[in-house]
Order: C-alpha cells, then sequence, then structure tokens
C-alpha cells in the first residue's frame, strides 16, 4: 500500500464538479433547494398557533359572549364564524373548522350569578400539532376575557404565587426560526446522498468506474474525490442558505458561529455522502437506487428530531436513529443556532457523527471493488 | 431506375451547437434497391438517416421520403407506419430484460397488429433469422450478432416500404457479420419492392449494395453503383476508390500498412502468463481454463465473436475481475487488482467509450495525466504529441459524448498509452472505426511494439486486423480453440484465409453449428418454407393508427410491467416499500408530547419549594433531571438541550408564601423547536394552576369556584393519540413519494439509453407512450394502497370509521395524479439523477409541509397556501383522515374528489406537451 494521493483525489473531484456543472437541471434544482425551498417552508408553514379557523356558537347573545367571540382576531385565529349548533358537526367533519367553542344559553347570567357556567371547546384532534396549543389559548382568552369582564384586569386576582415564564433561544416561539433551518438540515441530506449515491451509480452504468480501477488509484480515493467535490457544492449552497437566506432574507438571528456550523455541516456531509456510497453499492440500477434512497430519507428526515421532538418517539425508534448521523446533526444545529452552543458543548455528537460516518464509508469502501464487477456482469 | 425516388434531399443541412453535420446536401435516392451511405464515422451518415426516418427534427431544408414532406407532423403519422428504422449501436433500441419473442411483440404491438398475426409474423421472423431456439433469452444476453438480427426482426415485423439500418454490423463478429447480409438478401427476395438505406464504414460490404452514397465532411462525394465508382475513379477496389474521392488534403499517405518482422528476444521473456484462468457468473462459465503466453513486444491478438469471453479475459488480466480459478502474472509477477504498481505498466482501453462525456477531449486527456502522475513539465508536450498522432486537435474543445464513435475509439485508446504503458489492453478497439482511421492506428500499433517494445493484447472480430498480430487466439463458447501465428492457422486448417479457417475451427469445436450455423439450417428452410403472398392484413396496416390506439398503449404498459416484473428487487421495494415505511413512520413520528426532560434550581430547599418541584415532577409529560445547583450549570444545561424545562425557584419562596408576598416563580423553556416549547409553556402553565388550586384548598379548605370553566372535547381522536392522526396521515405521504420515484425515471431512462427512439419512429403517439407507461405503475401503487390500509387495520388498529369505498377511490385518483407527476417530471429532466433529485425537492416539502399534514392548511399563507391547493396531496390527505377517523363517505368529500380528477387531465396534458416526438 501507499499513502493516498492527494492530486489525485483534487482532480477526480474537479471532474467531479465539471460532470455536476454540465447537468444545467440538476443546478437548477439545487439552487432552488437552497433559496426558494427555504424561504416557502420558512414562511410558509408555522409551527405555532397561526390564522387557526375558529367558530363560535353563540346561543347566549350577551354582550360577555359578545365580547369572547371580538376576542379572536388574527395572526392566531381567523376571524371567527358565527354559526349554529347544528352545524358543529358538519363543519368539522369538512376541516372548515378546526375549534368551534360553544357559548350556552345564559352563559353571562351564570356567570354574574357565580354558578361557574361551562363554556364547550370543540378541538378536531386529528391536527395534533396546533390542538393542544390552541386550546390553551383560547382557554386563556375565553378566561382572561370573563376575569376582565367582571373585575376590569386581565390578571387572575392576586394569585399567591406568579409565574414569569421566559422562552429561551427563540423568545416568541417564532415557527419560521426554525423551518427555514430544518429545511436547509433536510436539503442537504436529501442532496448529498442523492448527488453521491447518483453519481456513483452512473459511472458504474457507463463502466467509468471500472476504467479508474485499472488506473493507479485505489477505491478510497476515487470515493474521497466523489465526496469532497459534491460536499463542495453542497457546502455552499447550505452556506448560501444560512448566511442569506436565513440570516438576511428571513433575519432569523443565529445565536452561536456560523463558521462551527459550517464546519459540523462539513463533517456530516461525509457521512451523508458515505451513505450515498454505500447505497450507491446496494443498488444495481438507478430505479433501484432511486427507491432505496426514498426508503431511506424519510426516516431520516421525519425521525431525526427536525420534524418531530425525539423524546415522544418509541424508544426503539430513538435507539435505531443514533445510528443515522442526521440525528446528531439536527441536535448539533438546534445548539449552534438557537442556543448559541460552542464547540465544548457539541463536541460529543460531533464525534458521534463523524464515527457513524466513518463506518458507513468503510462499508462502503469494502462493498466497492465487488459492486464495480457486478454491474458488468 | 422509373420508380420515383424514396427519398429526396434538398439543401438539408444540420448543426450540433456550432458542428455542421450535414452542409446543404441535395440527394436523390433510388427506391426498390439497397442504398449505401459510405464514409468514416463523423461525417454525417448518422444524421441523414435519422432525418429520413423522422427520428430527428429538420433544421433547414427539405425532406421528402415515400412521397411527401417528412417534416410534416401530419404526413409523418401516416408514412411511419411505413418506415423501419434500426438505431446506430448494438441493440440500442431494443430492451434488454425482455426475452426475444417479447422484443418483437412488443414492436408488433406498436404497429397495431393483433394477437395472431403478431404470432404469425415472430414464428416466420425467427425462423428466418435463426433466432427461433433463443425465442425466450433476455436481450441483454444475446451475442452482438444476435442483438441486431433480433433488431432487425423487429424493424421487419410491419412490412415496412423503406428499411434504414445505421450501421448495422459495427461490433459484430464475421460469421454473423456474413449471416447478416445474407438475410437481408433473402428479406428483399421475399419483397423485392423494398427500399434498404444503410450505413456502413465496411467497404466490402458496400460492395455488395446496388447504389452507393459516398459521404464526407457532411457532403456528398459522390453516388453511383459500386461498379461506377470505381471506374469513375479508375480505381480496382471501393476502398480505393473513396480514398480517390476525397479531397486531396484528406487522403492520408496512402499505401498499405507493412509491419516489420519481431525481433526475437530472450526466450521465457513473458509479459504475460495466464495458466488454466476461468471464470464462473453463477452457473455460467464466461471463460473456462484459458491458458496462453505473450511475449514482451508481441502483438497478440484475441480473435471470437462476441459473447465468447475475451472481454471477461481481459479483466482477469487488469485485475479487476479475480479469477474463479487459475492464475494469471504481468511481468512475472501474479496480477492482484490491489498492486498500484503494476497498473502503472498496464493502459487499459474497454470495450464500451469509459471516459467521461461530459469532459472535453483536452480535459479527458489532460485528467487522465494527471491521475498517472505525469511530471507537469511532461505533460503539456506528451498531450500535444497525442493530439497530434490521434489527429483529436481539431476535437480538442469538443465534448467527449458529442464525439462521433470512431472519433471516441480514438479517444480512448489516446488516454490508454497517456502515460506510455509497457503492456496495452485494447478490447475491440477498432470496432466502428473507419478503414482510414483503422490503418492509422494500427500503424500507431505497430510502432509502439516494434519501435518501443510495448507488448499489445488486443481483441478483434476483423479478420484483416487479426491477419496483422504475431500471434493470435480463437475463441469460442469461454474456450480457446487454437492459438498460432494467423498463417500456421490457415495451413492448419488447409483453409484460403483466416475467415475460413476461423469458420472451420468453429465447426470442429461444435459449438458454431448449436449457435449460428443451426441457426441458418432453419432459416433456409423457413425461407423455403415461406408462403409466396404476405400476409393478407398487410394493408390493414398501412392505415395509421389514428390519434389513440388501446393496443398501442397496453404495447407499452405490458413492456413496461414485464421490465418492472424481471427486476425483482425494485418490484419488492415498489410493493412492500411503503408498508415499511409506514411501519416506521406510524410508530416514530409521534406529536404527543412527552417525556420532556426537567430540573430545578431550588434556591429555597424549603417544604413548600420541594411541593412545588414534586408537583411537575409527579406529571406524566415531564421526567426528573437531577437539580440545577446554580446559574453557570443551568445556562449550560439549556444551552445543549439536555432540558426543556427548567424552574427557578428564589431564595425565601417559602417564607414569602406564607407571609402572603407573592414570590415569583421562573421558567426556563427551550424554544429552539417552537412547537415542543409551546406545548412545554401549555403543560406548565396548566400545571401551576393546579398547583395554586390545591394551595387554595389547603389553606382556605375551599376555594371560591373559578367565574367560567372551559370544558374541552378533543373529537376524533378522543385520547389525542398520535397514531390515529399519523396514520391516516402516513398514507397520502406514501403514496407520492414511491409511486412518483417510480415513475420518473421511467421517460428519462429510456432517453439516456436510448429506447425513446422507438417513440420517435412508430406510430406510438406521445399520449399513449404516457398513459402506456404509467399504466402499470398505477396497479402497483394501488396494490400497495391495499397494503397499507391492512396494515393500518391489523398493525396499528386504527378503524375507518367512513367508506372504504370512499378512500379506495381517493386513492385511486390520487395515485393517478402522483405517477403523474413523476412523469411530467421525467419528461422536463435529462439525466436520471435530476429526475431521482428533482422528484424528491419537488414532491417532498410541498407534501410534509404544505399539504396539511403537520400544519393546516388553513393556516398556510402566501405561496405555500398556493402551492398547498395546487398539490394532490392536500386533499387525499383529507379524504384520508375523513374515511378513517370522522366517518365520512363520497358524497361528503364530493370537493375532494373532483379536485383531484382535475389534476390527473392537467398533469399528463402538460407531460405530453413537454415531450417531444422527434430529437432535436
Amino acid at each position: 500500500m501507499r499513502l493516498p494521493s492527494l492530486a489525485s483525489i483534487f482532480r477526480l473531484g474537479l471532474k467531479e464538479l465539471k460532470s455536476l456543472w454540465a447537468d444545467k437541471t440538476l443546478l437548477l434544482l439545487i439552487c432552488w433547494a437552497f433559496s426558494g425551498a427555504i424561504y416557502e417552508a420558512a414562511t410558509g408553514v408555522s409551527q405555532e398557533l397561526n390564522n387557526a379557523p375558529v367558530a363560535i356558537v353563540d346561543e347566549d347573545r350577551s354582550p360577555l359572549s359578545q365580547r369572547i367571540a371580538d376576542a379572536f382576531y388574527p395572526p392566531y385565529f381567523r376571524q371567527p364564524a358565527m354559526i349554529r349548533l347544528a352545524e358543529v358537526d358538519a363543519g368539522m367533519d369538512s376541516g372548515r373548522y378546526n375549534f368551534v367553542l360553544v357559548i350556552p344559553a345564559n352563559f353571562q347570567r351564570d356567570v354574574l350569578a357565580g354558578k361557574s357556567p361551562d363554556l364547550q371547546l370543540n378541538i378536531d384532534a386529528t391536527i395534533m400539532s396546533q390542538a393542544f396549543i390552541g386550546a390553551n389559548y383560547i382557554r386563556s382568552i375565553a378566561l382572561g376575557e370573563i376575569a376582565e369582564y367582571l373585575t376590569g384586569t386581565r390578571a387572575a386576582a392576586a394569585a399567591p404565587v406568579r409565574l414569569s415564564s421566559r422562552v429561551l433561544f427563540n423568545p416568541n416561539l417564532k415557527g419560521f426560526w426554525f423551518g427555514g433551518v430544518m429545511e436547509a438540515i433536510n436539503n442537504v441530506t436529501m442532496l448529498t446522498i442523492i448527488l453521491v449515491g447518483a453519481a456513483f451509480i452512473r459511472e458504474r452504468e457507463h463502466g467509468t468506474v471500472e476504467h479508474l480501477l485499472v488506473m493507479p488509484l485505489t477505491p478510497f480515493e476515487i470515493m474521497l474525490a466523489k465526496i469532497w467535490a459534491n460536499g463542495l457544492a453542497v457546502l455552499i449552497g447550505v452556506s448560501f442558505a444560512l448566511a442569506v437566506m436565513v440570516e438576511r432574507v428571513l433575519a432569523v438571528p443565529i445565536a452561536g458561529s456560523l463558521p462551527l456550523f459550517l464546519g459540523a455541516a462539513a463533517c456530516y456531509l461525509f457521512a451523508a455522502a458515505s451513505i450515498g456510497i454505500f447505497l450507491g453499492t446496494l443498488a444495481r440500477s438507478m430505479p433501484q437506487f432511486g427507491l432505496l434512497v426514498i426508503l431511506c430519507i424519510i426516516p431520516l428526515m421525519l425521525l431525526s428530531g427536525g420534524v418531530s421532538p425525539r423524546e415522544s418517539m418509541p424508544q426503539f425508534i430513538q435507539d435505531l436513529m443514533l445510528a443515522a448521523p442526521t440525528t446528531y446533526f439536527v441536535r448539533l444545529a438546534q445548539a449552534i443556532l438557537y442556543r448559541g452552543a460552542g464547540l465544548d458543548v457539541v463536541w460529543p455528537d460531533l464525534a458521534a457523527m463523524s464515527a457513524v460516518g466513518a463506518v458507513f464509508f468503510v462499508i462502503a469502501l469494502l462493498r466497492f471493488r465487488k459492486a464495480v464487477t457486478q454491474t458488468q456482469v | 431506375m422509373d420508380r420515383p425516388p424514396v427519398a429526396s434531399l434538398s439543401a438539408v443541412s444540420h448543426r450540433y451547437g456550432d458542428a455542421l453535420a450535414l452542409d446543404a446536401i441535395d440527394l436523390v435516392l433510388p427506391a426498390g434497391c439497397m442504398v449505401g451511405l459510405i464514409g468514416p464515422d463523423g461525417v454525417g451518415k448518422s444524421s441523414l438517416l435519422a432525418l429520413v426516418s423522422g427520428a430527428r427534427k429538420i433544421q433547414s431544408g427539405r425532406v421528402e421520403v415515400l412521397g411527401g414532406d417528412i417534416g410534416d407532423r401530419r404526413y409523418r403519422a401516416v408514412v411511419q407506419p411505413r418506415i423501419a428504422y434500426m438505431p446506430q449501436g448494438l441493440g440500442k433500441n431494443l430492451y434488454p430484460t425482455l426475452s426475444v419473442f417479447e422484443n418483437v411483440d412488443f414492436f408488433g404491438r406498436l404497429f397495431g397488429q393483433d394477437r395472431r398475426e403478431r404470432a404469425g409474423r415472430i414464428a416466420d421472423l425467427l425462423a428466418a433469422t435463426g433466432l427461433t431456439p433463443f425465442r425466450d433469452r433476455p436481450a441483454a444476453k444475446l451475442s452482438g450478432g444476435m442483438k441486431q438480427k433480433l433488431g432487425l426482426c423487429c424493424a421487419l415485423i410491419h412490412d415496412p416500404d423503406l428499411l434504414i439500418l445505421d450501421e448495422p454490423t459495427t461490433g459484430v463478429d464475421p460469421l454473423s457479420r456474413r449471416q447478416f447480409w445474407e438475410l437481408i438478401e433473402r428479406i428483399r427476395e421475399r419483397r423485392p419492392g423494398m427500399s434498404v438505406l444503410v450505413a456502413t464504414a465496411y467497404m466490402e460490404e458496400a460492395e455488395r449494395f446496388d447504389w452507393l452514397v459516398a459521404m464526407d465532411a457532411g457532403r456528398i462525394l459522390g453516388t453511383g453503383t459500386p461498379a461506377e465508382l470505381r471506374a469513375r475513379t479508375a480505381t480496382a477496389t471501393l476502398d480505393a476508390a473513396f480514398v480517390q474521392l476525397l479531397p486531396a488534403a484528406r487522403r492520408g499517405a496512402g499505401g498499405g500498412l507493412t509491419i516489420p518482422p519481431r525481433a526475437a528476444t530472450g526466450e521465457a521473456d513473458w509479459a504475460i502468463e495466464a495458466e488454466q484462468l476461468s471464470q464462473r457468473f453463477g452457473d455460467f462459465t464466461a471463460v473456462d481454463r484459458v491458458s496462453f503466453r505473450i511475449g514482451r513486444g508481441e502483438i497478440f491478438g484475441f480473435l471470437g465473436s462476441n459473447g465468447c469471453g475475451k472481454t471477461t479475459t481481459m479483466k482477469m488480466l487488469t485485475g479487476l475481475l479475480p479469477p474463479s480459478e487459475g492464475q494469471a502474472r504481468l511481468f512475472g509477477r501474479p496480477v492482484d487488482g490491489r498492486d498500484l504498481a503494476t497498473r502503472r505498466q498496464v493502459g487499459y482501453m474497454s470495450q464500451s467509450f469509459s471516459l467521461y462525456g461530459e469532459l472535453t477531449v483536452a480535459e479527458n486527456l489532460d485528467l487522465h495525466a494527471r491521475l498517472f502522475h505525469l511530471p507537469a513539465a511532461a505533460r503539456g508536450p506528451r498531450i500535444a504529441t497525442l493530439m497530434q498522432r490521434f489527429k483529436l486537435a481539431d476535437y480538442a474543445a469538443k465534448r467527449a459524448a458529442d464525439l462521433p464513435l470512431g472519433i471516441r475509439q480514438r479517444l480512448s485508446l489516446a488516454v490508454a498509452v497517456v502515460h506510455e504503458p509497457k503492456l496495452l489492453i485494447l478490447d475491440e478497439p477498432t470496432s466502428g472505426v473507419d478503414p482510414v482511421a483503422r490503418d492509422e492506428f494500427w500503424a500507431l500499433l505497430v510502432e509502439l511494439s516494434r519501435e518501443q517494445g510495448v507488448t499489445i493484447f488486443i481483441s478483434t472480430h476483423f479478420m484483416n486486423e487479426a491477419e496483422r498480430c504475431d500471434r493470435i487466439s480463437l475463441m469460442h463458447a469461454g474456450r480457446v480453440l487454437a492459438s498460432d501465428t494467423p498463417a500456421a492457422l490457415v495451413a492448419q486448417r488447409g483453409a484460403a484465409t483466416l475467415e475460413e479457417a476461423f469458420i472451420g475451427y468453429l465447426e470442429a469445436a461444435g459449438g458454431g453449428t448449436t449457435l449460428t450455423v443451426d441457426g441458418e439450417k432453419t432459416a433456409k428452410t423457413a425461407v423455403d418454407r415461406e408462403p409466396p403472398e404476405p400476409p393478407p392484413a398487410l394493408t390493414v396496416d398501412r392505415q395509421p393508427g389514428g390519434i389513440f390506439s388501446l393496443r398501442r398503449l397496453l404495447g407499452y404498459a405490458g413492456r413496461e410491467a414485464l421490465e418492472l416484473r424481471r427486476d425483482p428487487v425494485r418490484l419488492a421495494f415498489a410493493l412492500l416499500g411503503s408498508a415499511l415505511l409506514m411501519f416506521v413512520l406510524g410508530f416514530g413520528i409521534s406529536l404527543d408530547v412527552e417525556g420532556l426532560r426537567f430540573a430545578a434550581i431550588d434556591r429555597d430547599q424549603s417544604p413548600e419549594s420541594r411541593a412545588y418541584v414534586e408537583n411537575i415532577a409527579g406529571s406524566r409529560y415531564f421526567f426528573t433531571r437531577p437539580a440545577i445547583v446554580d446559574d453557570g450549570e443551568l445556562e449550560r444545561r439549556m444551552k445543549n438541550g439536555e432540558l426543556a424545562l427548567a424552574v427557578d425557584i428564589p431564595e425565601g419562596y417559602g417564607r414569602d408564601l406564607r407571609r402572603g408576598r407573592a414570590p415569583e416563580i421562573g421558567l426556563w423553556i427551550d424554544g429552539a423547536m417552537p412547537y415542543r416549547g409551546e406545548t412545554v409553556r401549555g403543560y406548565a402553565e396548566g400545571m401551576h394552576q393546579l398547583y395554586l388550586q390545591q394551595l387554595a384548598r389547603e389553606n382556605v379548605g375551599g376555594t371560591a369556584p373559578a367565574a367560567a370553566n372551559l370544558v374541552t372535547r378533543y373529537r376524533y381522536n378522543q385520547d389525542v393519540k398520535s397514531i390515529y392522526a399519523m396514520v391516516p396521515a402516513v398514507i397520502p405521504i406514501l403514496l407520492i413519494f414511491i409511486p412518483a420515484i417510480l415513475m420518473a425515471l421511467g421517460v428519462v431512462r429510456e432517453k439516456e439509453l436510448g429506447s425513446i427512439t422507438n417513440l420517435y419512429v412508430t406510430p406510438v403517439t406521445r399520449l399513449e407512450f404516457l398513459l402506456g407507461k404509467q399504466l402499470p405503475y398505477v396497479v402497483v401503487s394501488l396494490i400497495s394502497f391495499v397494503l397499507l390500509v391492512i396494515q393500518s387495520q391489523l398493525v396499528f388498529q386504527v378503524p375507518i370509521k367512513g367508506s372504504l369505498a370512499a378512500l379506495t377511490l381517493g386513492a385511486t385518483l390520487y395515485v393517478v395524479a402522483t405517477t403523474g407527476l413523476g412523469l411530467l417530471i421525467s419528461t422536463f429532466t435529462r439525466t436520471q439523477i435530476a429526475a431521482l433529485f428533482g422528484t424528491a425537492i419537488l414532491t417532498m416539502l410541498p407534501t410534509v409541509s404544505f399539504s396539511g399534514l403537520t400544519t393546516p392548511v388553513g393556516a398556510l399563507e402566501g405561496a405555500s397556501y398556493w402551492i398547498g391547493q395546487l398539490f394532490p396531496a392536500s386533499y387525499f390527505l383529507v379524504i384520508s383522515r375523513g374515511t378513517y377517523t370522522k366517518a365520512l363517505g363520497i358524497a361528503d368529500l364530493l370537493p375532494q374528489f373532483l379536485a383531484l380528477a382535475a389534476f390527473i387531465p392537467v398533469l399528463t396534458l402538460l407531460a405530453v406537451a413537454l415531450l417531444k416526438k422527434q430529437e432535436n
């Protein structure tokens, strides 16, 4: 054996970049992935309550009930629809309303009489993400209005213990702070795995990898060349996504160090690219690879903690996802970008992620020769 | 020749980018005979044929074929059933996983023939071409010659009036080549009216044609019968005639190639030693105990038909393929794939073009020079020398993919010798290279061998090339039949030529009989038995198929389904992939926020403060972590994400509480993930309220009732369990990704592999093509849907409260729309990678984020809202949730059904509009 040749790795990588440059449709899609898609994902979707469609059945028609109805307004809620009791089921069935608040007859009278009457809130629980949060908001709005109506002040009368909640890292819990960055991470995962893996399959289908293997090149060099070149392209994309799209256009303050994040991203790219090549050695043709990628990317994206919190997943899924570099990267990204964590805090995740990447790299390396000769048979 | 011409071209020019392929051609081609286009590679022969066949779009000028303007779309539809076109490249328009019969059958369907007619015609054609014994063999496993015969069967299935063959015998062994032309002769005897238009680079083949067009550099040099051409140029052979027709500057050195005898070297100085090499793939033995030795500086030839094991043997010698048995040594050292030192001494040129198509000629050379670590100073001059010697200078800045075959082969050889190797292993290097270039190529090989002592191991199927070798091995069916100098081999068989000797060895080995000679016999008898009149259905076929033919559509559908069935891995993923993902996602995506980690910083340590902490710790939502000691630790543990919530109880809390001073408790919430942050805040504040009520009860022994209570009723999902919400939502996700990805490679793969030509030159319409390809994937996706529903019942036990019929109807409309989406992406992308990535990026975001999966569509804003509205997943999600959780039926979901149905024609029409029926 001999030391890997850096010059060869560099040259082969340049070739890889040229191939990428030649496919304009692909370039266009990459640009979209790191600009428009980020913007849309960030601004379009709100994980907080936003524009929730709400309806009110007002059977009381009193000043108090009117007051409650008027308290719902954008951006949290849509202008509430005033409907009849008979319309509740149809409206909720069709998904027209997610929340229906029923104010019973004689509500104001009962409140004043101290009878402590009930308001009924119907919640469409199929909308998991908003059902609980929305219910809390509606509760606090309705009870607040009643308190203000009775005492002239929203605060519940002289509580024995006051509570002051402070939300760290994203004080107003703005969804787009989160959505943009997570979309960037998702696109990095998807792009890297597809680019590297598909480039490998294409070279296998065209016989060019075989050609490389009769030159003084090792599979190690060939793989590293693919990884650095495609990784660089994606890294440029993600730098743009964060520095321009997230920080400037969306004006999300980045708490930590952007260079640290990009360094972590580079480690992640290595891991994702290794997975890409690994999948490329498993599949025998491009259509097979396409399906493998989907089977692999969807769990990576949805179960790594970027969409729903990890701790609410079943234990076996949590354990399984520890074998995925994305899990560590999502955690790292949240720590660095939102919580301003430094290397001293994130190094265990960084190390774990690189180790997972290295494992995939080694497996791919071991399968490399076999996979290349298999194609030709 | 008083018949109207079969085709006439006037002022036809064609360019690719800057390169002029055809330069104002005026040409009239006579009908009813065999017309040959001769000339080197890259002179415009293929472009001309593609224009005549209607496969390529005419850029300028006018082309009339069979009496009409082929540039006119309507005329093309009428005339295409009368034309057959076989593109260049072995089996380029065939489907490798389909059997011989299935390939021909598919073409029959495209021309609208019914089952009975197809069966009869296929039986005739297979008998005539000798392919009957191989009826069920996949096309990929045929030899080159058999592939071309199969291509011919596919072309002749509809009795064309004009048969266009683009270099049909390039890369085919001599025996098969001879049989191929005899076959064409017999077919012409049967159908004397048929015109045949052939491009070829083999001059000896052209001698047999009726009328020739000599071409060079996009222009016509001369036309006429072979005899006329020879007479006009006063030459004895067509080869010489062609050279005379060339402008003086392009004639080359002229004169035959002389090979100086090899100087005798030491006896035991072997460059290559192969001992009993064998290679088995499964139960198939590709190479069977092959042994030979090649001396230093020798030119050693491997002669044999395609698929006889030449390539496999060469791969074992390069170390690409470890032999199953036996041993090989290069320069006395055993071959080891990992040994980089030997690789520097070897130059390898593989059979298929394996350079980088997207790099230019100069870049390819430079890349390889660098990869072989040529010193910087030597690189420039070496590349310049190669450019000049291989005549590549004119193409230096062109992308390798755009080069004609012959020039690409020249580039491959230049690359193979860039590092001046001591041993060259060349796998059919001259396939597709014209005679002039081939002689130049050989001159170079001779120079390398005789002057620089380079050992050359070359495989070929050209007899005249084999004769130039010092020694040759005749190979057949994985075994070496004989090995000696060409002259000795001829003498041993007592034959007149090497070709005869070769055929003699083949027959002696018995292998040839089963493969080809037998076929020949069957073929002859089949022709003899042939009824004189063609089947009567013939005239009916001639009617253009009209706008829409279900048979052609089903032809494509059947073929696509067969291909899918032949790829069990892909089929398994397509069917079971969704079920597997549902299993993971159904359990995995949980919006039940539980198990949140919290810790307290209790600065008071009083019974009251501990009671507060226990109040939270007792909840099922929170999971207690060790207490926090100081502010620094609080910050650190929040920062590294360990804690979702920290409770800060001030000093003197208990005292203040007792004295009614209303102490303040601080909550620190991790807001990095907004949804989780909101939920944590909701939980914590709720528990604080409970604590207050409890406090009031304890102190006062009863408390004033609240002014009013809010009673919440979670509908459709009383337990607010994620699984009831997620399972119906996961189905729409899965029924978009996998069907769209399956479909997305459909068209673009045909573009990359070349079988898209069948769309260009057969009567199949774009709509039939697209719908036909879509149909099998719709069926697969529906099966997948059924599996998902069964899984939702048995594994997740999420009951369907509403109408199953409504869910099924919705799913059907939905998968038609999602496969349509994949098809649309497939029509506008050019590479499989782009199609794959495009499908992923264009479907993933809208499905996960904009269709109501986590955020209700009503809560979306701006462009996202509209993307959601214009995306089929939004509608199916409502149907899926409605039928699963809300007990809805078809009537309730009518708007969603209509919306989904509306996607189908829109997507299909867009795809039709974007798909081209001709190549540019």
